[in-house]
């Protein structure tokens, strides 16, 4: 069989004979890790063809444009526009996008293609793979709003005019939006990743993932309108986008819901949705045939 | 040739069974030992080699009996099972949009290999089967015999103690066959890996095999080692139009060895007086000779017709 390789123009292709393996060999954990950065540079399109970097890559490029837009408006008002968590809020939207492309890229092309028999007959089990892309999603998604965040930081920490305190309050407020940022991802991730596992056609999964996002989005916001009272203070609860602003309100006193003084609620259920998220991925997985 | 050590047994099973929730018995009481070497699993469709190996994987749990691979239990030591272990999925399973060495490199990680090495036995793996030239193209590209020698790498790579293979020629061409068996037959004999080779073509992977396990309908049909004399003996098929009994007698009488066969006599070739005896015997009962063929000896002959048998181990 060895002579199907011709022995090309190049040169001569020695035949050294088939090497048993006696090295180590990695557990559990390191096969959950191995899927987890290959899933990330799968969602970026890393490793694969053109055409699956563009729409990722391109999210990413755009975000970061806005952000130097920002950062120029930013130095050249008297007072910020934007803040870093506010920064996590106004992408929020494109996140959900996001996430929508992405997701199906990472489950449904595995369960169409039945990829899935090669991934469960090694010793990794079926919870791990569930979880390593779970986890590849929220990175993916986190790791957008990273970029244009860690712009804004340079830009605003090299314009500002009080010298070392700026810069301090600069890393302060880029903790804040850090964890904005996680907290969004987690969210998203947990929302959108059991509903792309529903199917193996990308399209089918990318289009439910945005209707949850964009149709449950006009519902709370007409809530919102008809009631400033308790009701329309936890209207924000109806949609993903909302909850999450919510919770940013709730921990650091800014983000575009009013929660009233029900900004735990909106805590606890961000902390319900990202737990039933991940349970429903769990259970769907455990009935995927191998 | 490595020759493993024949007091093992690679998997055992006793009085196996599966039911699957619809009602569908898969394997009703299969007790089998499947020795070290070139096994070939052979049964109709849907006579449960996929379910056995699906339980030898542990990915299936029986529900009856006890099934053992490599000495350690599927359904409560998967992972260890699954690491010394290598499976190819009989249908289509390889993601288009990425090289067959990133796809492997990747599997041999999940395999447990540490990445430098993940990455150098991908290629290697991947010269054995001979896709070394083609490896960094996309497997969406990939013609069938392609994509079966990348599905052969995957369960390869991780240099498994014993290979089980889900009819790995499927889907291709005569020449393709040949190849993959050859491939199987390299892996089994110069790798010295345990080799369990599913199919429903008998008369295709015996020519490769140390052993046949036949099975129908979820039962062990029989299960014998091949001597190299069922192998290599030739056999001429003759067919008269007439029964056929008279002419066996005739043959056996003048010292033949004769077997019936379906449509006719299976009669083997003992030098050209066979062709002399067959004719005067013909002649001399005055039957007419439809057809005399010569052929190989196929193991088909000796495992057609055969009731469910209790374990019948000749190895």
């Amino acid at each position: 069989m060895s002579g199907n390789a011709p022995a090309g123009v190049g040169g001569v292709i020695h035949d050294i004979g088939y090497q048993r393996y006696t090295g180590a060999r990695l557990g559990r954990g390191y096969a959950a890790r191995s899927l987890w950065t290959y899933s990330l540079r799968t969602a970026y399109g890393l490793g694969r063809t053109a055409k699956a970097k563009i729409l990722p890559l391109g999210l990413f490029t755009l975000a970061c444009i806005a952000s130097v837009v920002l950062v120029m408006v930013n130095t050249q008002s008297p007072e910020p526009v934007l803040s870093y968590v506010g920064l996590v809020a106004t992408f929020s939207y494109a996140a959900t996008v996001f996430a929508a492309i992405v997701g199906p890229e990472l489950v449904s092309r595995d369960l169409r293609n039945k990829v899935l028999a090669l991934y469960l007959s090694r010793p990794i089990h079926r919870s791990d793979y569930a979880l390593a892309k779970l986890a590849a999603l929220a990175t993916a998604v986190f790791v957008l709003f990273t970029g244009p965040m860690l712009i804004m930081f340079v830009g605003m920490a090299f314009n500002t005019s009080t010298g070392l305190s700026g810069v301090l309050d600069e890393i302060g407020g880029l903790l804040a939006g850090l964890a904005a940022a996680v907290i969004h991802s987690a969210v998203f991730a947990a929302l959108a990743l059991p509903l792309a596992a529903l199917t193996g056609r990308r399209m089918f999964g990318t289009g439910l993932i945005m209707a949850v996002f964009l149709l449950s989005a006009p519902v709370s916001g007409a809530v919102r309108a008809l009631d400033d009272g308790a009701l329309g203070q936890l209207a924000g609860l109806l949609d993903p986008v909302s909850l999450v602003n919510g919770v940013d309100r709730w921990l650091f006193g800014e983000g575009l819901v009013q929660t009233g003084p029900y900004g735990a609620v909106y805590g606890l259920a961000a902390l319900a949705l990202i737990a039933a998220g991940t349970a429903a991925l769990l259970w769907r997985y455990r009935k995927v045939k191998a | 040739m490595a020759v493993p050590s024949l007091s093992v047994v690679v998997i055992e099973t006793d009085a196996l069974e599966k039911r699957y929730e619809g009602g569908v018995t898969a394997l009703a009481g299969l007790s089998v030992g499947i020795e070290p070497g070139i096994v070939g699993l052979v049964g109709a469709n849907g006579a449960g080699k996929s379910t056995l190996i699906k339980l030898a994987l542990g990915l299936l749990s029986p529900t009856g009996g006890a099934i053992r691979v490599l000495g350690l239990d599927p359904v409560t030591e998967a992972s260890a099972v699954r690491a010394r272990v290598g499976y190819m999925p009989e249908h289509d399973c390889l993601p288009p949009d990425v090289s067959a060495a990133e796809l492997i490199t990747h599997l041999a990680r999940i395999s447990g290999l540490p990445a430098p090495t993940a990455r150098e036995r991908a290629s290697e793996t991947l010269r054995h089967v001979g896709m070394y030239e083609e490896r960094y193209r996309q497997i969406g590209g990939y013609s069938t015999g392609m994509r079966q020698r990348v599905k052969l790498a995957q369960a390869l790579v991780h240099d498994p103690e014993l290979l089980l293979l889900d009819e790995p020629t499927n889907g291709l061409d005569p020449e393709g066959r040949r190849a993959m068996l050859a491939l199987v037959h390299r892996i089994g004999t110069e790798f010295g890996i345990s080799v369990l080779v599913c199919s429903h073509l008998l008369g295709e992977i015996e020519r490769i095999c140390t052993s046949l396990v036949a099975i129908d309908a979820g039962r062990l049909l029989r299960s014998a080692s091949l001597s190299a004399m069922t192998r290599q003996q030739d056999v001429l098929m003759v067919e008269v139009d007439e029964d056929a009994g008279p002419l066996a007698d005739r043959l056996a009488e003048a010292g033949l060895t004769v077997r019936r066969a379906e449509r006719g006599l299976l009669v083997e070739l003992d030098g050209d007086r066979t062709y002399d005896l067959i004719r005067d015997a013909v002649a001399h009962l005055e039957l007419s000779l439809h057809r005399m063929q010569r052929r190989r000896n196929q193991v088909a002959d000796l495992f057609r017709d055969l009731k469910p048998v209790e374990e019948n181990h000749v190895g």
